[in-house]
């Protein structure tokens, strides 16, 4: 059953997040306060800030990696709305594997593991077959210029721009409702960035929600539905 | 999200004399999990370890395993009898250095075949079969199948030790510092293979390892040990990205970023 469009299949709520160093004497660095976002299928929010405002904190939050403070996420997952802050780990890996994909500045590199299977992965965990997930891989790494001579190769020694787009494939090989996109352009030429472009478009017109930090105006332009202002603490009235 | 979980973990605690090894650790591990135990030498992960594989007594605390032959057992409470059957059936045990792992006296083939008849297999064809086909696995050639552990190298044992433990199919393994001692491109290849074989098995797994690059690589969640207690734990990069604890920080700001 299609996700109602009306619907937000995201919704974050008086979310606080601060980094406490122990290091420097129990430091508190506060760098999301009181933050509420709610997110549609077919939208994309493109978050907006200054340098160290705290986006990239927030979609860490919204993917679990980083802890929240306070507040509350909560995401459409197997038809139930499940909360996010404080889940268990099995409950956000579980979220991870069908709901929520993220794509990071940087791919993570696995050794020995060739670019075709890295793709390939979250699609057979999902339960694709090995053909049918080898088939979509080469798909994406076709459209993202991938040339076919580097799918066999481990992505250790391929370029910053080739990597982040491995790095995209593997997030788009399975159709998550909710992507959360940091920076998904930053180390890519103008033909490439047109074909990401591409692909978060026809991601975002099939209904599926997206939040994103997009430093490129032209491709924010393209791709975002909507801005939502990230305001660090310190400046907030 | 339903089930149970496969083995339940209630207020372990190990002493040795007057030093606690070990204090007051909990958890639940969830079938087709692999949980990290993190810390430095001496913060009690092998003596936790030890405890939760029955190789070593708690002094007080609980092992909860849910069996696929016998429903729950308590792992302690277990007749010794029945506790080695189920270390050689349901479960296996990667140690640190292969040799302890490793029958160094018998062949290879022996060495994988010998849990197949711990399972009640005895057609002899069929094991060297098996055996055969699980040397290939993990990437060790053919025709090493009747030379004993004692002429493979380190990394070829590791991997030997590896196809010893999960050719019976085991639901849960424990694995001590499996890529410990190793050189860097031999770790790899290792890694590489415990990875793919926990996905593709669906195993569930303990690992103790003080390198956070491995656990980061072979985990879904992790508890940090200090001084025998769980000072933090969660999902693991979570922990490794966010780290709340004073002695997580300090753990994960020591490593040398490549």
């Amino acid at each position: 059953m299609p996700p109602d469009p009306t619907q937000p299949v995201l919704r974050v709520s008086h979310l606080s997040k601060s980094f406490v160093v122990h290091a420097q004497g129990g430091l508190a660095l506060p760098v999301l306060r009181d933050v509420s976002l709610a997110v549609s299928p077919g939208e994309c929010v493109a978050l907006v800030g200054r340098s160290g405002a705290g986006k990239s904190t927030l979609l860490r939050c919204l993917y679990g990696n980083y802890r929240a403070d306070a507040g509350s996420i909560r995401v459409r997952h197997r038809n139930d709305n499940v909360e996010l802050a404080g889940a268990e780990p099995r409950v956000t890996l579980d979220v991870r594997r069908r709901t929520l994909g993220f794509v990071s500045q940087f791919l993570r590199v696995i050794p020995r593991v060739p670019a075709i299977d890295v793709v390939a992965e979250p699609a057979l965990r999902l339960g694709a077959t090995e053909t049918e997930a080898r088939r979509r891989a080469e798909f994406l790494l076709g459209v993202l210029g991938i040339p076919p001579r580097l799918w066999l190769l481990p992505p250790a020694t391929f370029s910053g721009g080739e990597q982040q787009r491995v790095n995209i494939a593997r997030s788009l090989i399975v159709d998550y409702p909710i992507l959360l996109l940091d920076e998904p352009t930053a180390s890519l030429d103008e033909g490439n960035r047109a074909g990401v472009v591409e692909l978060i478009n026809q991601r975002r017109d099939a209904g599926t929600a997206i939040v994103g930090i997009f430093h490129d105006a032209a491709v924010r332009d393209a791709v975002a539905t909507r801005i939502h202002d990230v305001v660090p603490p310190g400046a907030q009235p | 999200m339903t089930g149970r979980p496969l083995l339940s973990v209630r207020e372990l605690t190990k002493r040795f004399g007057n030093r606690v090894a070990c204090c007051d650790v909990g958890f639940d591990l969830w079938p087709g999990e692999v949980l990290g135990i993190v810390g430095e030498s001496g913060s009690g992960k092998t003596t936790l370890l030890n405890c939760l594989a029955g190789r070593m007594t708690p002094d007080a605390g609980s092992v909860i395993y849910d069996s696929n032959a016998s429903g729950l057992v308590d792992v302690h409470r277990l007749s010794e009898a029945r506790r080695r059957l189920l270390t050689r059936t349901e479960w296996g045990f990667v140690n640190q250095d292969a040799r302890e792992g490793l029958r160094m006296g018998v062949s290879a083939g022996a060495n994988i075949g010998e849990r197949l008849m711990a399972i009640g297999e005895r057609h002899y064809g069929e094991i060297r079969q098996t055996a055969t086909d699980w040397l290939g696995r993990v990437e060790i050639e053919l025709d090493r199948l009747d030379d004993r552990p004692t002429d493979f190298s380190g990394g070829m044992r590791q991997r030997l030790q590896i196809a010893r433990n999960l050719v019976s199919n085991p639901w849960l393994v424990f694995m001590d510092e499996p890529t410990g001692g190793l050189d860097v491109s031999v770790q790899a290849r290792i890694l590489d293979l415990l990875r793919g074989l926990v996905e593709n098995l669906h195993l569930s797994a303990v690992l103790v390892t003080h390198d956070l690059g491995v656990a980061r690589l072979l985990t879904h969640r992790l508890m940090v040990m200090q001084g025998g207690r769980v000072v933090e734990d969660g999902l693991t990069d979570q922990v490794l990205d966010d780290p709340q604890h004073a002695y997580t920080q300090m753990l994960v700001a020591s490593i040398l970023p490549a």
